[in-house]
């Protein structure tokens, strides 16, 4: 067990949109700063509701959820506002702004926190360049294939160095080989420090991981199925440890 | 953040395309309502200023002399009660002057109604005298009109400010209607950018959610929304102000052009505005920018305060 407190810690915690049923029930768990957890489950189980109350997109209806060892009960709308700014979100539809350039997309958040342009300008070509789409920085989104607009949802969700990085099925847009690419990705910025939760509904890809795992069953959490039901994704695991080369 | 692209289109969204439009309606309304208020408040003080401290007693004409008399150019058939009317007059306290309209005067006075071929000599045109009253002096009207009659019998009084009240009373319900519509006009533009806002909060919600998710402050995403309402309100305030302006022009030369009508439209007020009163117009865009702006800021601060 660490010292540190834990970058996310849920205690009983239940959620309900509305006066609707409740779609999480009695979850608790503890993440530890510098973990790489997998969340699974089926459709419907649950998945995107959790990771809504770990990026704060939503408040639990029952139960105490703390953030960066800060009970959010506690918290105002205002307080919060600084903690947002420590997590990246890959969302599972990109969330890409249609009329802002690939760069101008990439470097909302450092502007939203106040970087200077001539600062900024530098990370973001070079975060671009990482995911090679250093010859797409006035491309609009939707001039984009699928997979380069995945790249510039992830580069802007870790562009600011977040603690923690939160990605909702960022491989279930992609074909099995650029999956285990992004998965590389995401083991490189784990080595540097990046608490990770990765929902996916691809239980191989997070079985060959070796990585922790959560899984959802009907809004709890429960033990994860045995491997022969985890389903097995095209390419071999070692396959994870080859460097990132973004191509389409 | 950064004269960048806005991160939020909130002028791509179809329910702003009208926006300045709308505003430009308002603003073309709302100034002529303002225009003709400012006119409607010279007009008035102008009458209360040269009406409210005078009257006119008026004593009966003399008899009409024989035929076969020699025409007397001067004639002064009533000189006895003139002169004790005046007198009267001039000795009761309030009042600071009482004088004679000269024959001229009457002659100007009855020249729109009966031309200038007749003069006050044709006629059995009765005396009058004008009188003034000091600052804030209130004769006893009742009191005088009996000494009056008493000293010159079947004189009249004419107070100005009966009839003056009654102007008044019109021409504040008239002003008092204009501000109403002024106030209403406010109210149209603040509800329209209300709904504008709201209707662009819904097509962007992803993208103002995903700026919140993010870490952006309320401010900030608000400021997108008042940055264009207050461009949007700018644009349309000129334009409507450009059209006002014109209008007010031909107004004023239509007012002009009816001057063959002669005195008898002397009460109408001129649309004649001064240069005060254009810089307020001119001030009407500004304002209905600043409206449109600051109503889409509190709508979007008070929308997003739903969001956790």
């Amino acid at each position: 067990m660490s010292s540190f407190p834990a970058m996310v810690r849920f205690e009983n915690v239940g959620m309900r949109y509305g006066r609707g049923p409740e779609v999480l029930r009695d979850i608790s768990l503890s993440l530890e700063p510098g973990s790489f957890h997998f969340l699974s489950g089926p459709s419907g189980a649950g998945k995107t509701s959790l990771l809504r109350l770990i990026y704060l997109a939503e408040r639990p209806s029952r139960g105490l959820i703390s953030l960066f060892g800060k009970d959010l009960s506690g918290l105002s709308r205002r307080e919060l506002t600084p903690l947002r700014r420590k997590i990246g979100i890959v969302f599972q539809d990109f969330r890409l702004i249609p009329h802002l350039s690939a760069f101008d997309n990439v470097a909302l958040p450092l502007r939203l926190a106040g970087s200077p342009e001539s600062k900024l300008r530098d990370n973001v070509r070079e975060l671009l360049e990482w995911v090679g789409l250093a010859d797409k920085l006035e491309a609009r989104p939707p001039t984009l294939s699928g997979g380069e607009q995945q790249r510039i949802a992830i580069a802007r969700a870790v562009v600011a160095r977040p603690s923690l990085l939160i990605a909702d099925e960022p491989t279930g847009n992609v074909d099995d080989a650029m999956a285990l690419r992004l998965l590389h990705l995401f083991e490189q910025m784990n080595k540097l420090g990046t608490t990770l939760v990765i929902a996916t509904h691809n239980a191989g890809l997070a079985a060959q991981s070796g990585r922790k795992l959560l899984h959802l069953e009907n809004g709890e959490l429960a033990p994860p199925p045995p491997p022969a039901k985890a389903g097995q994704i095209k390419g071999q695991a070692g396959q994870i440890n080859e460097p990132l080369r973004v191509a389409e | 953040m950064t004269g960048r692209a806005l991160a939020i289109p909130f002028d791509r969204g179809g329910a702003t395309r009208f926006l300045p439009w709308l505003v430009a309606l308002m603003v073309f309304l709302a100034s002529l309502s303002l225009a003709a208020v400012m006119t409607l408040q010279r007009a008035l003080s102008g009458w209360d200023a040269s009406l409210a401290g005078t009257m006119t007693v008026e004593l009966p004409p003399a008899p009409s002399p024989p035929v076969n008399a020699s025409p007397n150019k001067n004639p002064a058939p009533n000189d006895g009660n003139l002169a004790a009317a005046l007198a009267l007059l001039r000795a009761t306290p309030g009042i600071a002057a009482a004088e004679p309209l000269t024959r001229d005067a009457v002659s100007t006075l009855i020249a729109p109604f009966l031309g200038n071929t007749l003069t006050p000599d044709d006629l059995d045109l009765p005396i009058l005298i004008d009188v003034r009253f000091e600052r804030g002096a209130e004769p006893d009207l009742a009191d005088l009109k009996a000494r009056l009659d008493a000293a010159s019998p079947g004189a009249i009084i004419d107070d100005h400010r009966l009839w003056l009240g009654r102007l008044l009373v019109f021409a504040r319900s008239v002003e008092i209607t204009a501000l109403l519509i002024l106030a209403l006009i406010g109210v149209v533009a603040v509800l329209t950018v209300m709904f504008v806002t709201r209707t662009g909060l819904l097509v962007h919600r992803e993208a103002i959610e995903l700026l919140h998710l993010m870490g952006a402050r309320d401010g900030y995403i608000a400021h997108q929304f008042e940055r264009e309402a207050l461009r949007l309100g700018l644009v349309g305030g000129v334009a409507g102000l450009l059209l006002s302006g014109l209008t007010l022009l031909a107004l004023g030369h239509a007012a002009g052009a009816s001057a063959f009508l002669g005195d008898a439209v002397n009460l109408i007020p001129a649309l004649h505005l001064k240069g005060w009163n254009w810089a307020v117009l001119a001030g009407l865009p500004l304002a209905a920018g600043l409206v449109a702006g600051l109503t889409a800021r509190l709508t979007v601060l008070a929308t997003l305060l739903r969001l956790p």
